[in-house]
């Protein structure tokens, strides 16, 4: 067991930190939430400047270890999120490299590195949410088209994004896993309807996309037609374990700024709410940690697959915590949605819900890991 | 960046757990529990002889020369396997007292006013005096009550191996409940497809993966914070595993002849040591002030 890392690794931390140093101050100023195309500049804008500087395909050609250091690092120095990037870095982009075609990758791939084009994930539909293959969007040739109707929900960035990776059925007869296809659509296309759904800490995060017959090229499948499901699988198993890397060390960071305004509001003289801090030091110390573990399974060729479940599981349950522990710090000023943190305890509630509420990763962890029977 | 057992420490793991499953299995456990504690001194001798307590000794010494990430993984076993006696004391004696290094002497220790097997012992590191037996809530761990001032703070290496063995419990809890519960059939299934049965055995196994990757990490570091870290996760892991071990079994899991009793027990008798958990969550929470 060896926490340390390699000479080329610290090698390269020092030049992200060196580099970060350099054009971070830079920057335009944050746009606000609900400036959304002033959000989308800014989040391609990033993306362009990592490209500019050979950092671009860091979530896909690099080793799980410099993966985690360039997350680390980068959060370490205040760089922003990938915010309206991730899809087409982390789902889409993965997507079409490794099903995809020659052209299909020629034609997308270089847009996202290079900050040109946003993706969003069309995936939930109002009567399938944790169960994804219940999905009824339809689509049916016509010519070199498919026509494409049904809707879709919670699709995040629906409002800025350029393409859509979107599941249909086009098989309604075959069994549900075998009757989805996996289309890229232009989100320009006619007869598609994006309304903005306004979530529960007032901002516009996410949508719902009608789609009226929408006419989306063949030549815009990934994968065969009904494989779409395999497809999507594929793309979740990307995961390496550095998922949340970002967002544990902000975390931490948030921690140790809690317990200092705590020291200063007087809770810290409360030995209930100052060892609960102590507790969630242990906590996001042990998280780090799992980290590092997964990321060195997958540096050692394993795929964590559902270890990131383990993870995810009490990452989210850790995060909420966090912000439940800094309302017991801020006392009054906890329901002042102009005091920081009041905003991020309203967002970590999304955290047991997306990318698969924590009941459905109870149920990986537990059939795919521990073997348990599936229930009747 | 290699956070992963390498083949000798996963080969040290495979030969501890092959020589407990051999000399301590389930039957030995249960017969233990039934009878007075008395501590096996072949076993004790045998691993002496495997070097369970000499093995963060230099070799120059006689030891075995190995650090703390090994013993983490030995006391993890032992915790697995539940294997009774003052095992830590022994271990964290071995330079000074004579014998403990090979099993010969067996060494109690005084801790958080508590002493664990103070009578079957050799030898006392601190001081035991006025010590009074109690009626141990542990059938597999005798107890002595020692009076006098809290000692200072916490052996930062026996607070880790301590929590080496809670992590040990908070695998075979999780291991015991996940067979149960595969086994164990009601309105014509397995309960572990019950979803409330299954979620208690992810979580059992949450806690013991998030656990191990905190105690592993302070073996590598041997930071006291990184220690402290580990105890409150292994101890939370073990204790509350080891409940919802015990409910997964139901009305079995209430008996003496189950085995998931002594392990909760056992994990009440170690989340003690070091006077509990509060100095732990302390150091953490000044950590953070930086
Ligand atoms: C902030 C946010 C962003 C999102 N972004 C996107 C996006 O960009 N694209 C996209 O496609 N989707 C997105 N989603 C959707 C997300 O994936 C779904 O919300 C999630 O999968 C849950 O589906 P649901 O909302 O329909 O809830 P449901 O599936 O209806 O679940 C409701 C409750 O029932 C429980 N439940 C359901 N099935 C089971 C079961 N088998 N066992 C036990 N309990 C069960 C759930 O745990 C939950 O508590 C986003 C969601 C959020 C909150």
């Amino acid at each position: 067991m060896d926490l340390s890392y390699t000479p080329e690794e610290e090698d390269f931390r020092a030049r992200l930190r060196e580099w970060l140093a350099k054009v971070l101050p830079g920057l335009p100023p944050k746009p606000r939430p609900e400036d959304w195309p002033g959000r989308r500049a800014y989040d391609l804008g990033w993306q362009r400047t990592l490209y500019d500087a050979g950092y671009a395909d860091v979530h896909w050609d690099a080793s799980p270890t410099t993966r985690l250091i360039f997350l680390e690092e980068t959060e370490r120095a205040g760089a922003p999120y990938v915010g309206a990037n991730f899809v087409g870095l982390l789902h889409a982009g993965p997507t079409i490299a490794a099903e995809g075609t020659e052209a299909q990758r020629a034609r997308w791939l270089a847009p996202i590195l290079r900050g040109d084009e946003v993706w969003c994930q069309g995936f939930s539909e109002p009567d399938a949410g944790s169960d994804l293959a219940a999905l009824r969007t339809r689509a049916w040739r016509d010519g070199d088209d498919y026509v494409v109707s049904g809707s879709k929900i919670w699709t995040s960035h629906a409002e800025v994004a350029d393409w859509c990776e979107l599941l249909v059925r086009t098989d309604a007869q075959a069994p549900r896993h075998r009757g989805i296809t996996w289309l890229a659509m232009p989100m320009d296309a006619p007869g598609i309807t994006v309304r903005p759904l306004r979530t529960l800490a007032g901002s516009a995060e996410f949508a719902e996309v009608f789609l009226d017959e929408v006419r989306v090229p063949v030549a815009n499948r990934v994968g065969a037609e009904n494989d779409g499901w395999r497809v999507t699988m594929v793309t979740l198993s990307f995961e390496r374990g550095t998922a949340f890397v970002g967002e544990v060390v902000a975390c931490r960071r948030v921690l140790g700024e809690l317990a200092r305004v705590a020291r200063e509001n007087g809770t810290w003289d409360d030995p209930e709410r100052r060892r609960r801090l102590g507790r969630l030091n242990a906590e996001f110390r042990a998280l780090w940690r799992l980290t590092q573990w997964n990321v060195s399974e997958a540096e050692g060729g394993r795929v964590p697959g559902v270890g990131g479940s383990v993870f995810k599981l009490r990452y989210s349950h850790a995060r909420q915590e966090l912000y439940d522990v800094a309302a017991a710090v801020l006392g009054p000023d906890a329901l002042d949605l102009d005091r920081p943190w009041v905003l991020d305890r309203l967002s970590s509630l999304s955290y047991t819900i997306a990318a698969g509420t924590s009941q459905i990763q109870r149920n990986i962890v537990a059939e795919r890991i521990l073997g348990l029977p599936k229930g009747r | 960046m290699r956070f992963r057992l390498t083949r000798d420490q996963e080969a040290l793991r495979e030969g501890m757990r092959e020589l407990l499953g051999r000399r301590f299995d389930g039957a030995a456990l249960r017969a233990a529990a039934g009878a007075p504690a008395r501590l096996d001194r072949r076993l004790w001798r045998e691993l002496g002889a495997a070097g369970f307590f000499a093995l963060r000794l230099p070799e120059a010494d006689g030891g075995v020369g190995l650090g703390l990430p090994e013993a983490v993984l030995v006391f993890e076993e032992a915790g697995r396997a539940l294997l009774p006696g003052p095992l830590l004391a022994t271990h964290l004696a071995a330079a000074e007292v004579p014998g403990a290094a090979m099993g010969e002497t067996v060494v109690a220790r005084v801790d958080g006013g508590l002493a664990e097997w103070l009578a079957e012992a050799d030898a006392v590191t601190g001081d035991a005096s006025g010590a009074l037996p109690v009626r141990s809530v542990d059938p597999l761990t005798p107890l002595h009550r020692v009076p006098g001032p809290a000692a200072g703070p916490a052996d930062p290496v026996a607070v880790l191996l301590t929590a080496a063995e809670q992590l040990g419990t908070a695998t075979r809890a999780c291991e015991l409940a996940v067979q149960h519960a595969r086994t164990r059939v009601q309105f014509g299934q397995p309960i572990g497809a019950f979803q409330a049965v299954k979620h208690l055995c992810a979580e059992l196994l949450v806690r013991a993966e998030t656990a191990r990757a905190a105690v592993y990490a302070a073996a590598v570091t041997a930071a006291p914070v990184d220690i402290a870290a580990a105890r409150l996760l292994a101890d939370e892991a073990a204790v509350r595993g080891a409940r919802d071990c015990l409910q997964v079994h139901g009305g079995m899991g209430f008996t003496w002849e189950s085995e998931v009793h002594l392990h909760l027990k056992r994990a009440w008798v170690r989340a003690q040591r070091g006077g509990g958990n509060t100095e732990s969550e302390e150091m953490l929470a000044v950590e953070l002030l930086g």
